[in-house]
């Protein structure tokens, strides 16, 4: 094109310490985009409930855990009524949990396009994550609506749930993107990824507060950067007492370590990904 | 003139039987590592060599900009490898190349899309693929779709297309990428025959508006036709670049997608069926007084036959057969036909048919060998090999893609006539 300067483009063998080549992903912001566009329209034209699974499946976890957590076995709940504290949880949980598990195929679901054509590959688990953030808005929609179902006045406070998204979207990118590469070179992943997802859910605080724990207990939980991120959105939305600094700290540097080893490794893995899907 | 692409020493070297595997499991690693420890350990630490292949091997050239090349070359001799590292879809084991522009790349129509979206939408996702900006295929989607035809279906999910409105549209986007170097593989193999030469047509646009177009291809009449320059490409390395006209002949001479000519091929292990009463046991094909040649359309071509009788016996039927590369018998020389029946002594006996004009377009044709009594079973059945017939004068498109029959005519234009329009 006259308007797009000619430019080299080189081709070398795979340098051992790859860069993470961020520019040649923002130059195809475009097709993160429209692969983004194409998860959630396949999604919803595909299912029969379309839209409503985001919303279903929050939804009936959370009337899962308000009976038998909540009801059964008397769960605390920081004060607020079960349904609400599990919900707030759920809402950022479903997005990680569906984020971890559909980038982890999402390489090898797209190997017809691995194969035949270049493009960053880090936009495909990128996308699918993305795809997911819709996902989340309509199950946020939810829990807003039962919110205000349990008379929760809105507070300056609220704007707080953004960075705790922030932190959700960089533990799920880092996390997915470790497990797309390692699904593409070992298919083992495709059976491990559902267990993990549910030995995840056990640890985070999501049917019970991280208040159950003692320190310095709760900071080495806190690895876990969910937890901080389901503290910060209760607190955020329901007024239970802040996360503290030092839960938070541990939560984003395990966040970032994930998102960066994950696409260092990720960038490493890609170079043979045409060879081995 | 600046090259377009330049590559110094490229090779790809694919490990057997480990990284080639698909869907390989932790558990099925950790068994190789072990086993693959256990042999070096025993050979006492030499490297394994025979478990590598060289794809490709040190390939070094140099196109210029708004050249239309052609590789060419067997199957498994690098020539997709070679496309697949310049389009950067893997990454080449050694050396190096360059590229100048923006380059589209086209292994395969319809690379990415997908069943469940409507022709519309999959224009937008196949054009961001394939490395289109919004804006472009916005500007250029009425195009797209009026070189498709399939405006009425625009918004039917793919997946009810039939195959042929499919490739259109999928064809139709990669055609309107417009890069600077074109980078596509044999994507003509597909669609009816109206349609290959509209993409014909499309590819000789592309490479008459001087863009570089690189082009992988088993049809040698589409490389003579598209490309000036043709490298031919060996076990991985390149054997041969120049003219295409002559690597192509070149390589024609020495087999080429079919059997080489003039050169005997021993049919000892050829797939047949028959009593077996009799055999063939070896043929050649060339032109008379042009051996080295493949025949051309309407030209001639010898076949000389060696049949092995263990008996003196007389057969009815001997002939040679052509079929597409669809099965379809398209020409028979049978001797019952002239009804001179073959004497076989015993041993060796050769018989020679001479077919005066090969009325067949530019094309790849399977040759069958067939041996009977008048009536019954075959004695013998060969398919013995596949002949390459090209037309090495063709000038302009051609009308070859798809029709098989040579239509030998001439055109003129008479004057003053009374022309009925």
């Amino acid at each position: 094109m006259s308007d797009t300067p000619a430019r080299w483009t080189i081709i070398e063998p795979p340098s051992r310490w790859p860069k993470f080549a961020l520019g040649e992903l923002w130059a195809q912001r475009e097709l993160v985009y429209f692969l983004t566009w194409r998860d959630v329209k396949v999604r919803y034209k595909q299912t029969l409930l379309g839209v409503a699974w985001a919303i279903i499946q929050p939804l009936a976890t959370m009337l899962v855990f308000s009976l038998f957590f909540g009801r059964l076995a008397k769960v605390p709940s920081q004060g607020v009524p079960y349904p609400l504290f599990a919900l707030a949880a759920l809402v950022p949980w479903t997005f990680f949990a569906n984020g971890l598990t559909q980038s982890a195929s999402s390489v090898v679901l797209s190997q017809n396009l691995v194969t035949k054509v270049y493009f960053p590959r880090l936009a495909i688990p990128l996308a699918t994550v993305l795809a997911g953030a819709l996902d989340f808005v309509l199950a946020f929609l939810l829990l807003l609506v039962f919110l205000i179902a349990y008379r929760v006045a809105p507070t300056a406070s609220w704007i707080g749930i953004v960075p705790f998204f922030v932190l959700a979207f960089a533990a799920t990118l880092g996390v997915g993107l470790w497990l797309a590469a390692l699904n593409v070179l070992y298919r083992d992943v495709r059976y491990a990824v559902p267990f993990l997802a549910q030995l995840w859910l056990f640890a985070t605080p999501i049917a019970y507060p991280s208040t159950l724990l003692g320190e310095p207990w709760r900071t080495i939980y806190a690895l876990n950067p969910m937890v901080a991120v389901v503290d910060g959105f209760r607190w955020a939305l329901l007024g239970t007492p802040v996360p503290s600094s030092a839960s938070v700290v541990a939560s984003c540097v395990v966040a970032v370590v994930l998102l960066v080893s994950g696409s260092l490794f990720f960038r490493r893995t890609e170079q043979s990904f045409a060879d081995i899907v | 003139m600046t090259p377009a692409i330049r590559a110094m020493g490229l090779g790809k070297r694919y490990e057997l039987g480990r990284t080639l595997r698909r869907d390989r499991t932790l558990r099925e690693s950790v068994v190789e590592s072990v086993g693959e420890l256990m042999r070096t350990i025993r050979r006492g630490g030499a490297q394994t060599d025979d478990r590598e292949l060289w794809a490709l091997r040190d390939a070094s050239f140099e196109i210029a900009e708004g050249e239309a090349v052609g590789l060419i070359g067997a199957n498994g001799a690098g020539k997709s490898t070679l496309l697949k590292l310049l389009s950067r879809v893997t990454t080449p084991t050694t050396g190096r190349a360059e590229i100048h522009g923006r380059v589209g790349s086209l292994l395969e129509v319809g690379t990415g899309f997908h069943p469940d979206l409507t022709g519309r939408e999959n224009v937008f996702l196949n054009g961001a693929i394939l490395g289109m900006r919004g804006w472009e295929i916005e500007r250029k989607f009425d195009e797209i779709v009026a070189f498709a035809e399939v405006e009425r279906f625009l918004d039917t999910p793919v997946k009810r297309y039939s195959s042929g409105m499919y490739l259109r549209l999928a064809f139709a986007v990669a055609a309107h990428l417009e890069p600077e170097v074109l980078l596509v593989d044999e994507v003509l193999a597909v669609g009816d025959a109206a349609f290959q030469r509209k993409c014909l047509g499309k590819m000789g646009d592309v490479a008459a508006s001087g863009r570089t177009v690189v082009f992988v291809s088993h049809n040698m009449d589409a490389v003579m036709r598209l490309c000036t320059r043709a490298l031919l490409l060996e076990d991985g390395r390149v054997a041969e670049s120049g003219p295409s006209a002559v690597v192509v002949a070149g390589y024609l001479a020495r087999g080429g997608t079919g059997a080489p000519p003039a050169q005997w091929i021993e049919l000892a292990d050829a797939p047949r069926r028959g009593s077996g009463e009799a055999r063939f046991a070896r043929v050649r094909y060339e032109i008379p007084d042009e051996p080295g040649r493949v025949p051309r359309p309407g030209g001639p071509v010898r076949f000389d036959i060696d049949i092995e009788s263990p008996v003196a016996q007389t057969v009815a039927s001997v002939a040679v057969v052509l079929r597409s590369q669809t099965g379809v018998m398209l020409l028979v020389a049978d001797i019952i036909e002239r009804g001179v029946p073959m004497t076989l002594a015993p041993g060796r006996n050769a018989i020679r048919f001479d077919i005066g004009a090969l009325n067949l377009t530019s094309g790849t044709y399977g040759v069958t060998l067939w041996m009977s009594h008048a009536i019954g079973k075959p004695i013998d059945e060969v398919t013995a090999f596949d002949v390459e017939v090209l037309d090495d004068a063709s000038r302009g498109l051609g009308a070859s893609a798809g029709s098989m029959v040579h239509c030998p005519f001439t055109v003129s234009f008479p004057s003053g006539s009374d022309r009925a329009l």
